[in-house]
């Protein structure tokens, strides 16, 4: 077979070059109006997005703040919802909110296809993932994620108090996603570094960013380089392989492609494992309730999925419009928070409430439109089994200390630091 | 009772078929499928009204007959 030399050495490596865009001032620090100066990246937004959203939501649903150059927040289910659905009016090219908006050549492609791009080329770059992550297709996964989620409780084995969010719940998603991808499980705690750097490390210097998105890349190319060599049975090799319009993909779709799935299925899941645990550890009639009745365990997941759904998506505004009341300016940013849709009393009965056997539940945990998470059907699973497990062997918890909880900031949100007391 | 899938507003969230696996199926690109013709049997109807309340895209419909 001769050499694949669209990864050559030097050969345009993404993350290699200053990428080309525009950059806004950095400007952190605390808030002085959530309706005219929002930043998800401030702590009091990390501890608590819930009561500053349902106080948005009353008294400014679209709320406004000049940082990031610029940037819409809405809080109504409706609005969110539209906008997911509007792909004429509002582009994925970047789906990070940041100090640094990509070139708008890059559409309608993006960076990290296909969650970065636009229709029509958005479809394709779907289709081609989509069967891997099929319902059935990720059952495969679900006998080792089990054995995997025991060994991790075994691991306890002596201990009274435990790190549920950075000794289980982060550790599932890592090793899933490295055996789909045909990644080195050792290599799991570089891959934590990648996620902070790349939906952490908001408000860094921007050589600092360039530096550690370069970090991430050069490792994918490791393994891209490793599967030219090595072929096998895994996302990696399938995406080196794979066509679109009768030819190869572009190496940037590739390593795109291939960040998307490391750092879209890590930190996510990650957080909605952890969530739900801590749900529970604070909430010992529902506890106690799915102990006792492990059948109400899949409507108790969509409610944990619901009420503290992990992941807000950006969108920028085409052009300039005025749109459900407000001016919005092409380029400025939208912070999609589908948490904050899942919360609306308009659509949700009793929202504010976690309601473990809920039986309507049209939840935007996932998404709403062409951008449903591609992963929604392993995320599941994952979220199902880890909680299968902890319940059957730990069916007795609580919050060690309420005080050292921690939790992320920025666009994915839950617990990376969750004490636990489990003897 | 009946029920039907919008492909135009699926988007494979996969609710109908978690919810009601033997009125809807997945296809091979994980969106939702109506099983036969999509005639309920009798003692399903609860399945498939709740497959109805849990689609995030609105895209599952029930048609009550007469």
């Amino acid at each position: 077979m001769a050499a694949d030399d669209r990864f050559a050495r030097g050969a345009g490596e993404p993350g290699e070059e200053e990428p080309s865009g525009t950059r806004s001032e950095i400007i952190a620090g605390p808030v002085s109006d959530w309706a005219t100066d929002f930043s998800h990246l401030e702590p009091e937004w990390s501890a608590d997005p819930y009561t500053i959203q349902d106080d948005l939501r009353q008294r400014c649903p679209i709320a406004r703040t000049e940082r990031f150059g610029g940037a819409w927040l809405p809080t109504r289910y409706e609005d969110i919802a539209a906008i997911a659905y509007d792909t004429e009016r509002f582009s994925s090219r970047s789906i990070i909110l940041s100090n640094f908006r990509s070139a708008q050549e890059l559409a309608p492609i993006g960076g990290s296809p296909p969650i970065s791009s636009d229709p029509p080329f958005h479809h394709d770059a779907r289709k081609l993932l989509l069967p891997a992550f099929t319902k059935k297709a990720v059952e495969r996964q679900e006998p080792a994620t089990r054995a995997f989620c025991h060994s991790l409780i075994d691991s306890f084995e002596g201990r009274s108090v435990v790190d549920a969010a950075a000794e289980y719940a982060q550790h599932i998603p890592v090793r899933v996603i490295a055996d789909m991808l045909g990644f080195p499980p050792e290599d799991g705690p570089q891959f934590r570094e990648f996620v902070e750097d790349l939906l952490e490390g908001i408000n860094l210097p921007p050589d600092d960013r360039v530096e550690r998105v370069s970090r991430l890349f050069n490792y994918l190319l490791a393994q891209v380089h490793d599967h030219l060599d090595k072929p096998r049975d895994d996302l990696t090799t399938y995406l080196i392989d794979a066509e679109l319009y009768g030819r190869k993909l572009d190496p940037s779709h590739v390593s795109g492609t291939m960040a998307l799935l490391l750092i879209a299925g890590i930190d996510t899941t990650w957080s909605a494992i952890g969530a739900s645990l801590w749900h529970l550890a604070t909430t010992p009639g529902d506890l106690e309730r799915l102990v006792a009745d492990p059948g109400l365990l899949a409507s108790a997941v969509e409610e944990f999925l619901r009420a503290y759904a992990p992941v807000t998506m950006a969108r920028l505004v085409k052009r300039d419009m005025h749109w459900h009341g407000v001016d919005m300016k092409a380029e400025d940013w939208i912070l999609l928070s589908f948490p904050a849709a899942n919360r609306d009393p308009a659509q949700f009965d009793r929202a504010s409430e976690v309601v473990i056997d809920r039986q309507v539940n049209r939840h935007a945990a996932f998404g709403l439109g062409i951008h449903r998470c591609v992963g929604s059907h392993l995320a599941r699973m994952e979220l199902r089994v880890a909680l299968e497990v902890w319940l059957e062997r730990i069916p007795a918890f609580t919050l060690d200390n309420l005080g050292a909880v921690t939790w992320s900031a920025g666009q994915i949100r839950g617990p990376r630091t969750l004490p636990l007391r489990i003897a | 009772m009946k029920v039907q899938i919008n492909s135009a507003l699926c988007q494979g969230h996969g609710r109908c078929y978690d919810l009601a696996p033997s009125l809807f199926g997945e296809d091979d690109e994980g969106y939702g499928r109506v099983l036969g013709d999509g005639t309920v049997p009798p003692g399903q109807e609860e399945d498939g009204r709740l497959a109805v309340a849990n689609c995030p895209e609105y895209a599952v419909q029930l048609l009550e007959e007469g």
